[in-house]
């Protein structure tokens, strides 16, 4: 295996360069993308990174052609990523619809900016339904994974490779501007490279039927029971992924705090400062719990967690999606909460330990149906 | 004593399987598949070959032709193509589209992957409607004919020009060969046949893109038996859509 390319044992990068270098440890060969802030420093290091290791670097014309040249180069077998941001990422919808459908495995790099429109390139997690609810038409999901530093950009899109293959779905890394554009240390040291010579075969990869009967991939299922049959195969695979990968996550702070913050990305990073530091009145009252992913979302480990508190404050930049899959967790056992900011801003270390405080004064109100904010 | 010797002057090519189309009567798509079928077969690449299939009446190709298939999401089957051979450019990559699929939807599909120079070749039915949604107006609609969606005719007004794909695509230097052949009799079926071998030929000389635009039959939505749904091709659409080499770099 050539180990020319392989990057030092510790670099300076930002998320989206560490993203870069996560992709080619987990054997990625493939890469096709379009333009789009904030995540060009993806497309631009991917550029000459996947010459070094050989593979096949595209700039497509659109989005849409991104994803189906990435449906091309994995029905032929090839370890293949994308990267974009939350446009761009709404134009791949029908084709990663298809790939779900047809079981083609592929890497997804969402840096989420601010929407709905062209909205901002400023950070955001406004498309976690998009994300995490299929997003796409039909009945399907994406395993999505949501890093919270350079470092766990890189590790994560690594593993997106083998979750893909193994699960043969489309994998989502589900990152934000922030953390996308952030330059911090990433440590490269003891991770391992895959070998892309000697990988796990894909026996439904389509390579020209010499000396084997022809196969195809299709979608359409027209034939009477077909798609029935096939959606009810489709849904069988995620009971199994279920079971097997109930989430990832990670939690700090006291055990005995009275609120457990839950937040992913950039939202966590300022939550776990203000676990590690917090303000007058909030000293040792705050607890954090990171969904590493959030399809699967750890559920049960993040009832457990809640238990152990008296509420939870949910913390998003967005008006509150997240927190819907906090309450389908908690299922009423606990008052959940939510502070977030819409638009152009991380929400600050200050804004959440006032809403801690009102919580905690009993001044708010938790999440409600008409306003997730609860306080408006 | 006499002997009485047969001589085989046709048989079904192997690659196409045996199994009934499901084109209507006089279908333009049946010619197209058994050619494709030949085609492959005589050029010998069928075992090192992928097709990328459309969505329209040509959805289900894989059903016909034996060689490893890719669906691909409406009017994509270049983008699709183009990730199959930049994967593995041994192998003979093809896409098998109609006018609303390619000159469509697809438009930007098709035109990117002609100007990157894709080894690709890109088998296009222009019927000149949209068969599978019940025959509405495609791009290559020719004026005051009657659609679904143009009940008194197309107009120039209303819904523009018939395209050119073949000639659009010309001037582009990533296209290597480009034939228009219209399939009206059995001159032109053969001709058909050999203008797909030699976009293959050129395909895997990594000459570039390569496309052969078939005029074909929709009796069907045309609304007129097949003998007369030739007769149309031949005295209403080549006189928009003239047949021949429209580009040849071997030249
Ligand atoms: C995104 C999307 N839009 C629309 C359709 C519906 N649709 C299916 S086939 C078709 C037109 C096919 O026409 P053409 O490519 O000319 O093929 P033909 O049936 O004439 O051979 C359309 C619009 C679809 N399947 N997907
Ligand atoms: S509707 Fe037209 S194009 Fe479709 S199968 Fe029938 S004749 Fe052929
Ligand atoms: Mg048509």
């Amino acid at each position: 295996m050539n180990t020319d390319w392989l990057p030092p044992e510790k670099c300076l990068l930002t998320g989206n360069e560490a993203s870069v270098e996560g992709a080619l440890l987990g054997g990625c060969r493939f890469f096709v993308a379009y333009p789009i802030t904030p995540q060009n420093e993806v497309i631009g290091r991917m550029s000459w990174r996947m010459e070094e290791v050989g593979g096949v670097f595209i700039q497509a014309e659109s989005e849409v052609a991104s994803i189906n040249i990435m449906l091309g180069a994995s029905c032929a077998g090839v370890r293949v990523m994308t990267s974009s941001s939350s446009p761009g990422i709404s134009l791949m919808q029908e084709g990663i619809s298809y790939m779900a459908s047809m079981g083609m495995p592929c890497v997804i790099s969402n840096v989420q900016r601010g929407g709905p429109g062209l909205g901002d390139i400023g950070p955001s997690q406004g498309d976690y339904f998009q994300a995490t609810r299929g997003g796409g038409h039909g009945d399907y999901h994406c395993i999505v994974l949501s890093p919270y530093s350079g470092q766990e950009v890189m590790e994560l899109t690594k593993i997106a490779f083998d979750l893909a293959d193994q699960w043969r779905t489309p994998t989502i890394i589900l990152g934000d501007a922030q953390i996308g554009q952030m330059m911090e240390p990433v440590i490269f040291k003891g991770v391992q490279p895959v070998d892309v010579e000697n990988m796990p075969p894909k026996p439904w990869a389509l390579t020209g039927a010499k000396g084997r009967p022809f196969k195809f991939h299709r979608s359409y299922l027209g034939g009477k029971g077909e798609l029935e049959g096939h959606n009810e195969k489709l849904q069988a695979k995620y009971r199994d992924l279920l079971r097997s990968f109930p989430g990832w996550q990670e939690v700090t702070g006291p055990e005995d705090a009275d609120i457990l913050l839950v937040a992913y990305g950039s939202t966590a990073r300022v939550c776990k400062g203000l676990v590690e530091e917090p303000p007058e009145g909030l000293e040792g009252k705050l607890r954090l719990f990171r969904p590493k992913s959030v399809w699967p979302y750890p559920y049960a480990a993040l009832k457990e967690e809640a238990m152990k508190a008296k509420c939870v404050l949910t913390v998003e930049m967005c008006s509150g999606q997240m927190v819907q899959d906090v309450r389908l967790a908690l299922e009423g056992a606990r008052p959940v909460f939510f502070a977030g900011r819409v638009g152009q801003g991380v929400p600050t270390s200050d804004q959440i330990a006032r809403k801690a405080l009102d919580i905690l004064a009993g001044r708010a109100l938790p999440a409600g149906v008409i306003s997730f904010r609860g306080d408006e | 004593m006499t002997q009485t010797t047969e001589k085989i002057i046709y048989r079904r090519p192997e690659v196409l399987q045996e199994r009934n189309f499901h084109f209507c009567p006089g279908c333009g798509h049946g010619i197209a598949h058994r050619i494709l079928a030949e085609a492959l077969e005589e050029s010998g690449m069928a075992e090192r070959a992928v097709g990328v299939s459309p969505v329209g009446c040509g959805v289900v190709t894989y059903f016909y032709i034996g060689i490893d298939w890719q669906e691909a999401p409406h009017g994509r089957a270049p983008a699709v193509a183009t990730g199959i051979k930049r994967s593995r450019p041994d192998l003979l990559v093809l896409t098998y589209q109609g006018d609303g699929d390619l000159a469509a939807i697809g438009t930007g599909e098709f035109v990117h992957c002609a100007n990157r120079g894709e080894n690709i070749t890109s088998i296009f039915i222009n019927n000149g409607l949209y068969a599978m949604t019940a025959g509405q107006m495609a791009p290559t609609t020719p004026i005051g004919r009657r659609t679904s969606t143009t009940p008194k005719g197309r107009t120039i007004a209303r819904d523009g020009y018939p395209l050119r794909v073949c000639e659009m695509l010309a001037p582009l230097d990533g296209t290597a060969y480009l034939e228009r052949i219209a399939l009206t009799d059995p001159k032109s079926v053969r001709q058909a046949k050999k203008g797909i071998l030699k976009a293959f030929q050129y395909q895997m000389e990594g000459r570039g893109y390569t496309l052969i635009e078939l005029l074909s039959p929709c009796p069907t939505h045309w609304r007129m038996k097949p003998v007369d749904a030739i007769k149309r091709i031949k005295e209403e659409v080549l006189p928009i859509f003239p047949t021949g080499v429209i580009k040849d770099v071997g030249k």
